[in-house]
């Protein structure tokens, strides 16, 4: 097995499982090589600009905010973007309240709004320090949240997913929907950044 | 299905228990006291899932909101940070 840079390193034990279990599911006939890199394809092709267009479109239009934030699932439906098998909940940033997301047993993430998860939302230091020393973590990504600014943790342990809604940055007003999901970074929907406007 | 114990609002503590595989419950919220914030629906148990039974009567799930300095005594932020979890009816109760 070779690395990016070419670099021999053994295999280590979860990809000798997913091989061995993959390679069993092909032979038995349960599944066939094809489907298995359509999944794949299909994963690849899901991206947080997914999720952006969710966020922007609730930043122009009041009522499809609320619909949004009582029902996640429905609203995204109406967007044509399918989340089977999951109840999404959109959590909304405001002056006073800022929501952030982690799953703390595994890695649970809204993969059909924002794609792949990166490595740090699944790694230990996250995941155990994020509901323990939320304001620290923020910090040392770069986000400072003011002391009067109540900080609500999701951590997604179960059957929910969750999206926050951040604020729409000031001077934006007339702005294109496609304009200002270019603003809604992968982070800004975890909760570990804030959308950047023209005066910030 | 098993029918909601509890309402938004209602204060709840989880059971402080240590039973063997699949639980969803993190360790460090158990015997913790919040507050019902919503009742998301009904699931089949993932105990049993895991266990490759069917999970069924579904057991209804609530997203719970614990203070953060109920959680974590020397928690060193403010005391209105919160913490939101969901925890299954049958880890529940009334505090």
């Amino acid at each position: 097995m070779s690395d990016e840079q070419g670099k021999y390193r053994p295999l280590s034990y979860f990809q000798l499982m997913e091989i061995s279990l993959r390679e069993l599911l092909v032979e038995k006939g349960i599944l066939t090589n094809e489907q298995v890199d359509a999944e794949v394809e299909n994963m690849r092709s899901r991206t947080p600009e997914r999720g952006a267009k969710v966020v922007a479109h609730a930043w122009v239009d009041p009522a499809y905010r609320k619909r949004l934030l009582e029902n996640g699932t429905k609203a995204c439906e109406e967007l044509g973007l399918d989340v089977p098998a999951l109840k999404l909940v959109a959590v909304e940033n405001t002056p006073q309240t800022h929501n952030a997301i982690v799953c703390t047993l595994c890695s649970c993430y809204p993969r059909m709004l924002l794609g792949i998860p990166p490595d740090w939302y699944k790694s230990r230091n996250y995941r155990s320090r994020m509901v323990r020393e939320p304001r620290k973590v923020l910090d040392e990504m770069g986000l400072k949240l003011s002391p009067g600014v109540q900080i609500r943790v999701h951590d997604s342990t179960a059957d929910m997913r969750y999206l926050v809604l951040p604020m729409r940055p000031a001077g934006t007003e007339g702005w294109s929907e496609e304009r200002l999901a270019s603003l809604v970074s992968r982070d800004c929907m975890i909760g570990v950044a804030v959308p950047k406007g023209p005066a910030d | 299905m098993n029918e909601a114990k509890f309402r938004p609002g209602e204060r709840v503590r989880v059971l402080k228990a240590y039973p063997p595989g699949h639980i969803r419950t993190p360790h460090y919220i158990r015997g913790c006291v919040g507050e019902v914030e919503r009742i998301c629906g009904a699931f089949p148990n993932p105990e049993e899932l895991a266990q490759m039974r069917s999970g069924l009567p579904a057991q209804p799930l609530y997203r719970v909101r614990f203070l953060q300095k109920n959680v974590w005594p020397d928690y060193a932020g403010p005391a209105t940070d919160v913490l939101e979890i969901e925890i299954y009816q049958h880890w529940l109760e009334p505090a």
